[in-house]
């Protein structure tokens, strides 16, 4: 069973970018249906579908809008959350570089439903041609009466504009994305109060991830029941899974989540097995906060059941054998992979990235990098593991926003089911250097799969 | 008043921008605003710069300042000609980013942050830039150059060379 395509099923026409070729592949299609809809009768769809936030924490949409406070005569705004840097996640790219006018008339659907008329993408600075083809979209939308004032004869404006970022991946965080859309450094706010609330500029606003707001388009296309009918249990619809690392088919897979990760890593039409016939060894399968898990815990389950591709099963036995979906950013690692070097490059980047309000986070981030550096240059000590899991533990729950614990989790998780590869370290100072602790000593059994 | 000027183009295009916020939310318009003048100075703001963008927008100096050394993509130090940004993360360094990296240094005989003596190149490490799927990878100016292999940096190093 290979992918089922709602947000990327037109992603290879040529020419799909502009919009008369996407308008003809029944592009704003969705869009005109919502405008002849009630506000109330969009977010009621939306409800129903089950769509869970796709940027990383999986809240429920349709709760989050009707959160949303609707003060007299105070404008509200939808900002689009485009600022993708969790390592391994790179889907929201692919799907504004190749059908930006999905977003745009998600854009539009979902500004309509909450009554902004002023919405904002902000996107990492880094993707400037990204927000180029983006300003393009906007144009040709304008130009061909989705944007702009009274809208198709509702009486509905709507202004988009792209906010290109400036390198920081603490502006991927909601509060901090709304200072930095300010003109201010990135500092996450103090919650509450929510951005349901007081948002961008105080005033209630809605932030979103971009995957979030495309899934909107064939939300209102295919009524929300009909959704919700795709997928399983609480995971319903389709995620963009990035998937990148050891594999022989990196790259960007719309999923419905009925697949084993087994299935998504071996099979031909999604990862396409190890690359260079190398074994599995580890993976971190939704962005690099979330734990890594060995082979044998990735594919089964700690009872022994298969894990499938989604919310649920992916966080099955919480973090003392499961993990999360999390951004779905799908990082394979094979067998020469050296799980603490690995996690020192993790740490470094959690450190570079902290905003450095918190000390548990800011200093936390810091020794877990220096610790993490001195194990792997076969340095270190026993009782440095010890120190390492400590740091984090400190860390988990002492900030004022989740880079925190998005920082302290991979650590968390790689002492906790690689613990024998960090004592090798300590135990082997020359030979660590030399050669990595591969499979042949790990602590748990690995199936090893045929390679087709 | 300070000397600096732009350029003619740039102060419609601050105009154009803060039309984007509300009344009196012109802050906003700082980020932006940075971007076009760091690529008018030679890819790097020096203080009378940023003076001169807090006072076309309105807002104090010191608001300017800590934005500016907020940000990676800024630099307060000038750089070379080319500045390129190797990822170094987890997912890149998966796929062999640190030999590419190691082979720059070599090829332009710097190391990371800093600028070779010709004020061609200037390197440095870069934390994930959105491209996992497609590393190692480095960002050179609004391009990724991606899929990198040692012949490909070379090619490419020759490339910027010959533009000088
Ligand atoms: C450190 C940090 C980085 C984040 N980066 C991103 C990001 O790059 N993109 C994103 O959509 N959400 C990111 N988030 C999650 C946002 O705070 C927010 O929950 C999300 O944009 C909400 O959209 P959703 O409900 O549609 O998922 C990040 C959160 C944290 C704590
Ligand atoms: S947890 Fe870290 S990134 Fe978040 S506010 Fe505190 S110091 Fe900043
Ligand atoms: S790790 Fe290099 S682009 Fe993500």
């Amino acid at each position: 069973m290979g992918e089922t395509r709602l947000l990327l099923k037109h992603a290879d026409v040529p020419g799909i970018r502009h919009y008369d070729v996407y308008r003809a592949h029944d592009g704003y299609k969705s869009a005109e249906k919502a405008l002849a809809m009630t506000q109330e009768e969009i977010l009621e769809e939306v409800k129903t579908s089950g769509l869970r936030g796709r940027g990383g924490a999986g809240f429920p949409t349709g709760m989050k809008w009707s959160f949303l406070a609707k003060p007299e005569g105070v404008p509200r705004h939808l900002v689009v959350n485009a600022d993708e840097s969790e390592p391994g996640t790179f889907k929201d790219r692919y799907l504004m570089e190749f059908i930006p006018h999905l977003l745009i008339e998600g854009m539009l659907i979902s500004s309509f439903c909450l009554g902004s008329n002023t919405s904002y993408i902000y996107i990492r600075g880094e993707f400037a041609w990204i927000a180029d083809i983006l300003e393009e979209a906007i144009a040709e939308a304008k130009a061909n009466g989705w944007l702009g004032k009274d809208i198709k004869g509702t009486g509905f404006d709507l202004e988009i504009y792209v906010q290109r970022g400036a390198g920081a991946y603490i502006c991927g965080e909601e509060t901090a994305l709304l200072e930095s859309l300010e003109g201010k450094r990135g500092n996450p706010r103090i919650k509450p109060p929510f951005p349901a609330v007081k948002g961008l500029w105080g005033r209630p606003t809605v932030v979103n991830n971009v995957e979030s707001i495309a899934a909107v388009v064939p939300i209102i296309d295919m009524t929300g029941t009909e959704y919700a009918k795709i997928g399983v249990g609480r995971s319903t619809g389709t995620k963009l899974i990035s998937a990148c690392g050891n594999i022989n088919k990196p790259g960007v897979y719309e999923i419905d989540m009925t697949q084993t990760v087994e299935e998504f890593i071996y099979s031909d039409e999604f990862c396409g097995g190890i690359a260079n016939g190398k074994r599995l060894k580890a993976c971190i399968p939704g962005g690099s906060s979330v734990p890594i898990l060995p082979a044998n815990l990735l594919l089964t389950t700690a009872e022994g059941k298969p894990r499938y591709m989604n919310y649920e099963s992916l966080a099955e036995g919480g973090f003392a054998t499961g993990t999360m979906m999390g951004s779905g950013g799908f990082i394979v690692l094979d067998e020469d992979q050296d799980i603490v070097y690995h996690t020192y490059t993790l740490a470094r980047f959690y450190r570079h990235e902290s905003c450095g309000q918190c000390s548990p986070c800011r200093e936390g981030t810091g020794w877990m990098e220096k610790i993490l550096k001195t194990i792997d240059e076969g340095k270190g000590k026993m009782s440095d593991i010890d120190l390492l899991w400590d740091i984090q533990r400190k860390i988990e729950g002492n900030t004022i926003c989740p880079l925190g614990d998005a920082a302290a989790w991979p650590v968390a998780a790689a002492i906790r089911h690689f613990r024998e590869e960090f004592e090798w370290h300590v135990l082997n100072p020359e030979e660590c250097l030399t050669r990595n602790y591969g499979l042949g000593n790990f602590a748990d059994p690995i199936e090893i799969k045929e390679q087709a | 008043m300070t000397t600096v000027q732009f350029s003619e183009e740039t102060y419609k295009k601050i105009q154009e921008i803060v039309q984007r916020y509300p009344e009196g939310k012109q802050k906003s318009a700082l980020i932006p605003v940075l971007h076009i003048v760091q690529a008018e100075h030679q890819g790097w703001l020096d203080v009378p710069v940023m003076d001169h963008v807090a006072e076309t927008l309105g807002i104090l100096p010191v608001e300017v300042y800590e934005v500016a050394s907020f940000y990676s993509m800024f630099n307060l130090t000038p750089v070379g000609k080319h500045v390129l940004y190797v990822c170094q993360t987890g997912p890149c360094m998966l796929l062999g980013s640190d030999k590419i990296m190691n082979h720059i240094k070599e090829k332009l005989n710097i190391e990371e942050g800093e600028t070779t003596s010709d004020g061609l190149f200037t390197l440095k490490p870069a934390e994930c830039l959105g491209a996992c799927g497609y590393g190692p990878m480095l960002q050179l100016g609004e391009t990724y150059r991606e899929n990198l292999t040692i012949e490909k940096v070379d090619e490419l190093l020759e490339e910027l060379k010959k533009l000088g």
